[in-house]
């Protein structure tokens, strides 16, 4: 799906989150939006899955306006910085939990459901883990990745370009750690004080690093 | 930065050395401790209960049982059971719905809003009951129209429920308020991304991950709500066999020095009491691994 952004800005109050910033990102791509806290990244983010709202600008999904579509028509899928999983409810529940909120139409048989979450349980290599609740995991089992040992997180990386690579969808991260974008994505979107700095592959930002901001994060 | 220790030999340790954990104290200090918190509860928790119980037994079991045989008695315990039953789940409605409101959403005249839902706390009972009795005594217009359509509010149920919601109305409310703000918006905003509906994500997100404290204010609310004697003393008229209240009907019988029957009912709403903190340690007990997992209650 080809994500369009045009002139999209957001303020809370008197704070500007978001200056007006444009983007367009190609169906499929992997894009990471980097920039230290404060940048308007994770606006950005919550604003393209739908939890937030933009005070002016559009968003356009496959050239069709999707600015004020609410969050579940987006169907976009969404991965929290903090993990937000379901502490009430076992790992396999958690997985489950998209198959079983849609409407009956369209809704799996049970059956179905335990087949396809077990399948992701292997294919994320902790089959064990289904009926743990979130709160016996360890903190690596948690997340997608964070505060983990750096071989670690070049494993769950790869992991994810794989997962990227084989849906064919198109992933927009966060990060504020530039050696995870320029490792992963395939196009990067520098961000500072709510406004882009520089878009581009991560050998053209680390070569030709548009701004004094970029060369000094980026060398950091 | 590094945590280390320096650690010794297991076989070194010196004679008289017990291991122990870094927070435990000395064993006069925990006595002290404990000695000290058991004498307290029971001088202030425990004999006054006991005292209460044997006081209805002085004449014996028959005539406990006896003294609520009475159809005052009866009449009482079925309008207090009653009004809880309609008082208690209302306040759990309202008080879900104010504290998901503070705890989720960002709006305007929160803080006000906080400090009205603490407003029954601070006002004397009293006071709230004559403030029911102003706004639909018969004198007031509202009363008169109520009065005219065939409801009286004063001096009846309908009454005795509303100054018992007033008085209880905080308990919910207190409960939810501060875990629903820590538990903060993201499982919602998950749910929600995952396609559920606000209604399914209420169902399936926001109710579970407060039940424990739920129970816990539904709990004290009943309590207080079949306890509450000064806003529904103002409110009830104290006509007996019609909108007498169990404490009502306790503190009426005490005067007329018919202990037995004054401390027999004492006893019951104190079991009744008893009964619902029971509940409460059973559900505990049976659902201690979702509520250890949950790291709540």
């Amino acid at each position: 799906m080809h994500i369009e952004i045009e002139e999209l800005a957001k303020e809370f109050g008197p704070t500007t989150a978001l200056h007006p910033v444009s983007l367009s990102i190609p169906s499929g791509a992997l894009v990471s939006l980097l920039g230290p806290s404060g940048s308007g990244k994770t606006t950005l983010l919550r604003i393209l899955g739908g939890l937030e709202f933009p005070t002016s600008g559009r968003v356009l999904f496959d050239g069709e306006d999707a600015t004020g579509l609410s969050v579940q028509e987006r169907r976009a899928g969404f991965v929290f910085q903090h993990y937000a999983l379901f502490r009430h409810m076992t790992v396999f529940e958690n997985i489950a939990y998209g198959l079983r909120a849609r409407p009956r139409r369209t809704r799996p048989t049970s059956a179905e459901i335990g087949r396809r979450v077990n399948k992701l349980l292997s294919m994320i290599q902790l089959p064990d883990i289904g009926r743990r609740y979130p709160t016996q995991l360890s903190g690596g089992q948690r997340q997608p990745f964070g505060a983990l040992d750096a071989r670690v997180r070049k494993e769950l990386r790869g992991g994810l370009r794989e997962i990227h690579d084989a849906t064919g969808l198109t992933t927009v991260f966060v990060t504020h750690d530039q050696d995870e974008a320029m490792e992963l994505a395939d196009m990067v979107v520098v961000m500072s004080m709510g406004r882009i700095e520089q878009i581009g592959t991560p050998q053209d930002i680390r070569a030709r690093p548009a701004t004094r901001f970029v060369r000094e994060f980026v060398a950091a | 930065m590094a945590d280390f220790a320096a650690s010794t030999p297991a076989g070194a340790a010196p004679a008289g050395y017990r291991f122990r954990t870094a927070t435990t104290e000395p064993t006069w200090v925990r006595w002290t401790l404990i000695g000290s918190v058991v004498a307290v509860l029971s001088v202030l928790l425990f004999a006054p209960l006991v005292a209460v119980f044997a006081e209805a037994l002085t004449r014996g079991f028959a005539a406990a049982v006896g003294s609520l045989a009475n159809r005052d008695a009866q009449a009482a315990i079925r309008l207090t059971l009653m009004v809880a039953a309609i008082a208690v789940p209302l306040n759990a409605v309202f008080g879900i719905a104010a504290a998901w409101a503070i705890a989720k959403f960002d709006f305007r005249g929160k803080a006000f809003l906080i400090t009205l839902i603490d407003l029954p706390f601070s006002v004397s009972p009293v006071v709230a009951g004559l403030c029911i009795v102003l706004l639909f005594g018969a004198n007031s217009a509202l009363g008169a129209w109520l009065m005219a359509n065939g409801l009286q509010v004063v001096f009846a149920a309908p009454g005795i429920v509303l100054a018992t919601m007033f008085v209880t109305f905080p308990f919910v409310a207190r409960e939810l308020i501060p875990i629903m703000q820590e538990q903060g918006r993201a499982e919602e905003e998950a749910a929600l991304t995952l396609g559920a509906s606000g209604l399914r994500t209420f169902l399936t997100v926001t109710l579970p991950n407060i039940r424990w404290a739920l129970l816990y204010g539904l709990l004290l609310c009943n309590a207080r709500a079949m306890g509450e004697f000064g806003a529904v003393a103002v409110v009830s008229g104290k006509i007996r066999g019609q909108t007498n209240t169990m404490p009502l009907m306790i503190e009426m019988l005490y005067n007329e020095y018919l202990s037995v029957a004054a401390f027999t009912m004492a006893t019951l709403l104190a079991l009744l009491g008893l009964v619902t903190l029971m509940l409460k340690s059973a559900l505990e007990w049976r659902f201690s691994d979702q509520l250890a997992a949950s790291h709540r209650h």
